[in-house]
């Protein structure tokens, strides 16, 4: 079974599909989870601490906003550790909503320059783009070798 | 424990930075409590729409909708404080927009800030005591007159600075160099009572300001241990006898700088800080250090010299420094070269604080720095208007502590 990077990397409903197919989605909940089950650490909310900008520099320069390399220091881990991508652009917020549009850019550049297979497609607008939309996810995660 | 003042944070950036924890316990520090505007889902692309700025960052799409809120009456709050990444520029739009939008259509005090990962809670502690006082002290602020005998004392990070004031009138004056911060407070109150001739157990009321201001408040036992932007706000309008209507304050302090928008003597929206001490009071010391003159000397010197001759730029102040070696090593003249470090300075307030609040007149400058009228006039150039500099202006924050203490005299 694959690690599939989603994007938006908060979005349940695709985390929850691509674990449905046996494979392992890689997405925020899991990176936050890392951080608030980690024992010692104290920076609420999400436990991390001005050293994530610091690891984030491995993808951002320092005169990368730290906002964009505390995200970087999460999300870039998990691009270099998955096998496939599946990219939804312009998604509604309840959908998912990643809240940097630099971290953003950075992000779905990153995936395009590892070559790995990556599902690209846009948010529906209605009822029958959505059926094409969950078709294609399907068939995707289903060529990547998995199954309902 | 009185209850504490409500701050909503509206912010991008903050929590991926590992800095929502330094916000927290500086608010917490100054009995203030962090929240964040609660909104629906379905208002957010609503207000977002409403409000015209068309950004893309969702954080700050979300940032608009809450200020929205606030401003509507949907969400109480008692302050703002509104916070965006450091070298962001779409944030930094935001920011400055949504401060002004806070201040101009709600009467709640907003600060805004840009942080970077390295930002403490002792970074924020000053800004957050300022917005926590203007929420919670509107009563003790609206103090327009100074009764009985106070005393106020600024610890400030170059000088030190006491005051005694009696029915309305500046009475005793003491000033020097900060050297030991309690030794050199005990200096200057000495000689500011023995100028008011009184005895300290005279003194019905003390306030003390400045860096030292923990420190030096609980050596003297004072009533009032108060952050300067509000002292300073307060003294400005005070001594320029402008204590209603509009007014900006620019205090260019030893380490950092001040620019605050005052409305009715109670300060709105400020700013502190400074990229470097480039664009502080210390890159004039170390100019009048370099000319040989004394710094009360720099002033006058540069009044007689043209800044356009020679190029300077102290962004940074090393960098400054060299532009000031290379320029008296090329054959400038001392008052060229003076002229042109206050136009430096004055430059990069303007450029890096003034633009983050609003310049409304009368514009007041107050702290040791006014007394360099070379840098007065740089700054009234750069701002094409009349810069009013209040007797006393160096005492700025002694005669605001001074002024507010007297809201702590007991009766009887």
């Amino acid at each position: 079974m694959a690690k599939i990077f989603i994007y938006p990397a908060t979005s349940l409903i695709l985390s929850d599909l691509v674990a449905r197919y046996g494979h392992t989605p890689l997405s925020s909940a899991i990176a936050v989870r890392e951080r608030i089950q980690t024992a010692g650490i104290e920076s609420v909310p999400l436990q991390i601490t001005p050293e994530e900008p610091k690891k984030g520099l491995r993808w951002a320069a320092v005169e990368v906003p730290s906002g964009v390399r505390g995200r970087m220091a999460l999300y870039g881990p998990m691009i270099e550790a998955c096998d496939a991508a599946i990219v939804i652009n312009d998604a509604d917020l309840a959908f998912g909503c990643m809240g940097c549009a630099r971290t953003n850019e950075l992000i779905k550049y990153l995936i395009r320059e590892k070559n790995v297979p990556r599902l690209d497609l846009n948010y529906p607008k209605n009822e029958e783009e959505g059926v094409r939309f969950v078709a294609a996810i399907k068939r995707f995660l289903a060529e990547m070798g998995g199954g309902e | 424990m009185t209850t504490p003042v409500r701050i909503a944070q509206i912010s991008c950036g903050p929590e991926y930075s590992g800095v929502q924890q330094e916000i927290n316990e500086a608010a917490r520090a100054v009995n203030g409590e962090i929240f964040f505007p609660d909104i629906a889902l379905k208002d957010i692309m609503r207000d977002f729409g409403e409000f015209g700025l068309d950004v893309r960052s969702p954080d700050l799409k979300l940032a608009i909708a809450r200020a929205k809120a606030l401003v509507d009456g949907r969400v109480d709050a008692d302050a703002v404080f509104v916070a965006t990444c450091f070298r962001c520029a779409e944030a930094a739009i935001v920011r400055n927009e949504l401060r002004r939008y806070i201040h101009t259509h709600s009467r709640l005090p907003v600060v805004s800030y840009s942080f970077t990962e390295r930002t403490t809670a002792g970074t924020l502690l000053t800004r957050m005591e300022a917005l926590t006082t203007i929420a919670r002290r509107r009563a003790l602020l609206a103090r327009e007159a100074q009764e009985g005998l106070t005393m106020g004392v600024d610890s400030g990070s170059s000088t030190t600075k006491a005051i005694v004031m009696k029915d309305n009138k500046i009475v005793g004056t003491g000033w020097q160099p900060t050297t030991e911060v309690l030794k050199s407070a005990e200096q200057v109150i000495g000689h500011a009572l023995d100028e008011a001739g009184v005895r300290r157990d005279e003194i019905e009321a003390t306030g003390t300001t400045g860096y030292g201001r923990f420190l030096v408040g609980k050596h003297i036992r004072a009533d009032l241990v108060q952050e300067e932007l509000t002292t300073n706000s307060k003294g400005a309008v005070y001594l320029a006898d402008r204590q209603h209507g509009p007014a900006t304050v620019i205090d260019i302090g030893g380490m950092d700088n001040k620019a605050i928008s005052v409305q009715d003597g109670i300060p709105g929206t400020f700013t502190m800080g400074g990229i470097c001490a480039g664009a502080s009071g210390r890159f004039l010391e170390m100019t009048a250090k370099r000319l040989g003159v004394d710094i009360t000397e720099l002033g006058p010197l540069a009044m007689r010299g043209f800044s356009a001759h020679v190029p300077m730029n102290s962004y940074c102040i090393v960098f400054g420094t060299q532009s000031l070696v290379n320029a008296l090593a090329a054959g400038s003249s001392r008052e060229d070269v003076a002229a042109a470090a206050c136009h430096s300075v004055a430059e990069q307030v303007f450029e890096q604080q003034l633009q983050e609040v609003d310049i409304k007149e009368p514009v007041i400058m107050v702290g040791g720095t006014s007394l360099i009228d070379g840098l007065v006039y740089a700054m009234g150039e750069l701002l094409q208007t009349k810069i009013m500099v209040p007797k006393y202006s160096q005492y700025i924050g002694a005669v605001g502590s001074a002024l507010l203490a007297s809201g702590f005299i007991k009766d009887g």
